[in-house]
């Protein structure tokens, strides 16, 4: 498919789109760091949403500011913003998500002098009046602030068209995701991948068409053959920057149906009503969303959420992608697992801290749960 | 030998009798509360605790459960088992050991008794939120999260209006779970208690700042049991009274913590409490005294925003503006703000694994004190439970180098 050879070519080197992106575009690049950055609010403004991961490059200059228990998505960003990688970035915003993220809010404060710094303290549960209430009052005030720092007054019909373009997107990608967990065949798991991480990164106006294009190529695309039916798996996680884990998995015989992913459906759970007020709207998707672990609502809503999308999917196991250093989600790992083992879901826990573990390892341990499932 | 065992006995703080009978009795009135009809509610250590006394529910600290974890060296053994039920190695130690405490009535005390609700406030860290969920889970019990917004570069108006509003909610909570009105008359009475303990044990820490220093962190942190689990009660004044009494006095008879008091040290974050001794007395040989520290000082950090008159009034913003849930650079101006205070020549940081809002960030400290302030600072990894992550020969060296360094430099400041 010619749109995945686009998606690859911005992938590729995010850092030298957004900065050639930028040149041609005139917009301001926003890096942002959480799937519940109100993106939205950003593009209304004229600026391009880039939500920083890290490159992996071998880390230097972030160990003279955080500990070895850090993760390595925070010292990732970090090191790409001191060694001058992310100059081209006007401004960043900081969602409140965890410790680590708060603490390297104010380091990267404290450190990077080139463009913008914007905290958004969300609250942290989502499941009063109150927090809804403050969740619209801390959207008003950055929308505000936001505007400010670009340079312009964000109006409604702003707004207005940036929900409907992110409408698009969040149609667009939950389809694709539907397609592909109804029929595996048409779309590889690491094209996925790339698809839904391209979501972070490309130009929007550009991104909405292209997704739609896939849906419909996916849509008149044939199944596979019949042949051995590969075991569906759900993926379930944080941040997952490894696109060869889908590989592995479906060169061990199965294929990845479904996610609980940051970087995957929790990104693009849920539409924006268009006809409410833009910021009441905005937040109100926040909160109905399927929700990260630093966040919360009920006590087992996660749980309730993965056996529901493990059913849905029609999945036969969940392969736990943790990110090691990651406390919201080591936290939640034993009761997920019990709550599967009770709805007699099979599943299994793998940890990575910047790469994924030797190839051979991996494939054997993907084989013997594929094999049991 | 006589003379020297006299010297000693004449440092031993005679309170510490006293305040091992209150916790005795604090621990013994908890764990028979099911016997005496009263509500247990568990509560994390920046809580607001004094709606609880106001209504007659007794409060336990599952981090002051930690910390007796952490001294009875049970932490490792419990850690294990937390692992071994599926939590990470890089989860918070106090969490750990608590969860595996639960379902076995394990550590120092049998398991701390069964919680009638949960009382959960963020403003030390996004973990007690995911610790106290597991906890209502395995206990089925309602849970109450307080919520107090992150104060990166200060206090938002919106913050604050969500986190009075909590309050309110809070006492609602309350109210429902106990089934009886709540007592504004008597919250006034525990909020004057309260800010009275507050102000006694700053006191009590500001005896430091004579020299020798009558006390030492180490003594710090276990005189402030009471201010953690007790605060709100005449008892704690009490106690904070007979203390301050005692600390004085030995500020008149120039009774130091330690013999020979050289070198003023600050500790940063938690202690290491499975080593507080052994420390105490590495210091101790270095003649080098820790006479203030950011973690007991954090009891009374409210002061700066409480109004007594209106102490419901000002939870919120007491609650909210506290030590860790503030940005790096305004928790350096703390640290120098103590440096001053307490005329200190080193600062000692706990890199502490458990503990990521505390520690991450530090490295950031340490560079504003040095290049504002320059004091030297010298960085201890470890954990305050996990006794895996404590390497002794090389936090020896690490100390004793920076002894040196302390040396180093009173030797020229004596040259110029």
């Amino acid at each position: 498919m010619k749109q995945l050879d686009e998606c690859n070519r911005v992938l590729a080197d995010t850092y030298r789109y957004a900065e050639r992106f930028k040149a041609e575009s005139r917009r301001k690049i926003v890096g942002t760091f959480c799937s519940y950055a109100p993106d939205e609010i950003i593009v209304a403004a004229g600026g391009h949403p880039l939500r920083l991961f890290g490159t992996g490059e071998k880390i230097r200059l972030a160990e003279a500011h955080l500990q070895s228990y850090c993760c390595s998505l925070v010292r990732g960003a970090l090191e790409d913003a001191l060694s001058g990688r992310l100059s081209f970035l006007d401004g960043v915003v900081f969602p409140h998500t965890c410790d680590s993220i708060q603490r390297l809010s104010d380091i990267w404060r404290l450190n990077i002098a080139h463009g913008f710094h914007l905290d958004l303290v969300l609250p942290v549960k989502l499941d009063t009046p109150s927090a809804r209430q403050y969740l619209v009052d801390v959207l008003n005030r950055f929308r505000v602030e936001l505007g400010a720092k670009l340079g312009v007054a964000i109006t409604d019909d702003d707004l207005r068209t940036a929900i409907a373009l992110y409408n698009r997107i969040r149609g667009a990608m939950a389809q694709i995701h539907q397609l592909t967990g109804d029929r595996p065949g048409i779309l590889k798991g690491s094209d996925l991948y790339t698809l839904t991480r391209t979501a972070m990164i490309m130009d929007r106006t550009r991104l909405a068409p292209l997704l739609e294009e896939i849906v419909s190529e996916l849509e008149r695309a044939p199944g596979e053959a019949a042949g051995v039916e590969p075991k569906r798996i759900i993926l379930s996680g944080g941040v997952c920057n490894h696109p060869d884990i889908y590989t592995v998995i479906e060169e061990a015989g199965g294929t990845v149906v479904g996610d609980d992913l940051c970087t995957g459906s929790r990104s693009f759970s849920g539409l924006i009503d268009e006809k409410a007020e833009p910021i009441a709207a905005i937040a109100e998707r926040l909160l109905g969303r399927v929700i990260c672990p630093a966040k919360h609502t009920g006590l087992t809503d996660r749980a309730d959420h993965l056996v529901r999308l493990t059913r849905e999917k029609r999945a036969q196991g969940v392969v736990f992608f943790l990110l090691k250093f990651c406390d919201p989600h080591a936290f939640d790992y034993p009761y997920l697992k019990a709550a599967l083992d009770r709805a007699g879901i099979a599943s299994m826990a793998i940890e990575v801290e910047d790469r994924l573990p030797a190839d051979g390892q991996l494939q054997t341990r993907f084989e013997a749960f594929i094999e049991m499932i | 030998m006589a003379e020297k065992d006299e010297a000693k006995e004449k440092r031993k703080i005679k309170a510490v009798g006293r305040m091992k009978e209150i916790m005795t009795a604090y621990y013994i009135d908890a764990k028979t509360a099911e016997q005496t009809g009263k509500k247990v509610a568990w509560i994390t250590s920046g809580g607001p605790v004094e709606p609880l006394i106001a209504m007659d529910i007794i409060p336990v600290y599952p981090e002051n459960h930690g910390a007796m974890i952490g001294a009875s060296k049970m932490g490792i053994d419990l850690c294990e088992k937390a692992e071994a039920m599926g939590y990470s190695s890089d989860l918070c130690s106090y969490a750990r050991a608590d969860i595996a405490c639960a379902p076995i009535n394990g550590g120092p005390i049998g398991g701390l008794p069964r919680p009638d609700m949960l009382i959960c406030c963020n403003n030390i860290c996004g973990t007690v939120l995911k610790w106290y969920e597991v906890q209502a889970r395995f206990f089925k019990v309602p849970l109450f999260i307080l919520d107090t917004p992150f104060c990166h570069t200060g206090f938002s108006s919106e913050a604050r209006r969500y986190v009075k509003s909590q309050i309110n909610e809070y006492i609602a909570f309350l109210e429902n779970v106990c089934k009886k009105k709540f007592d504004y008359d008597r919250i006034k009475e525990v909020g004057r208690l309260s800010v009275e303990g507050q102000r006694l044990w700053q006191a009590v820490l500001d005896t430091t700042m004579n020299r020798p220093a009558p006390l030492s962190a180490f003594d710090a942190f276990f005189h402030l049991a009471l201010i953690v689990t007790l605060r709100g009660t005449q008892q704690a004044v009490d106690y904070y009274r007979i203390l301050l009494a005692e600390m004085q006095e030995r500020v008149a008879q120039g009774i130091g913590a330690i013999p020979n008091e050289k070198y003023r040290l600050l500790w940063d974050n938690l202690p290491v409490w499975y080593r507080t001794k052994w420390l105490s007395d590495k210091f101790a040989s270095h003649d080098a005294c820790l006479v203030a520290d950011t973690y007991t000082s954090a009891w009374c950090g409210a002061l700066r925003y409480v109004d007594e008159d209106d102490f419901i009034g000002t939870m919120a913003e007491c609650h909210t503006r506290i030590y860790l849930n503030i940005g790096v650079d305004e928790m350096a101006g703390q640290v120098m703000e103590m440096a001053d205070k307490y005329a200190v020549d080193g600062i000692v940081m706990h890199s502490n694994r458990s503990c990521k809002p505390y520690s991450l960030g530090q490295y950031d400290i340490q560079r504003i004190v040095q290049e504002k302030k320059g004091i030297p600072t010298v960085m201890i990894e470890a954990d305050m439970v996990d006794a895996r992550s404590f390497s002794e020969s090389q936090i020896e060296t690490r100390i004793d180098a920076f002894i040196e360094v302390l040396k180093e430099k009173t030797k020229k400041g004596v040259n110029l």
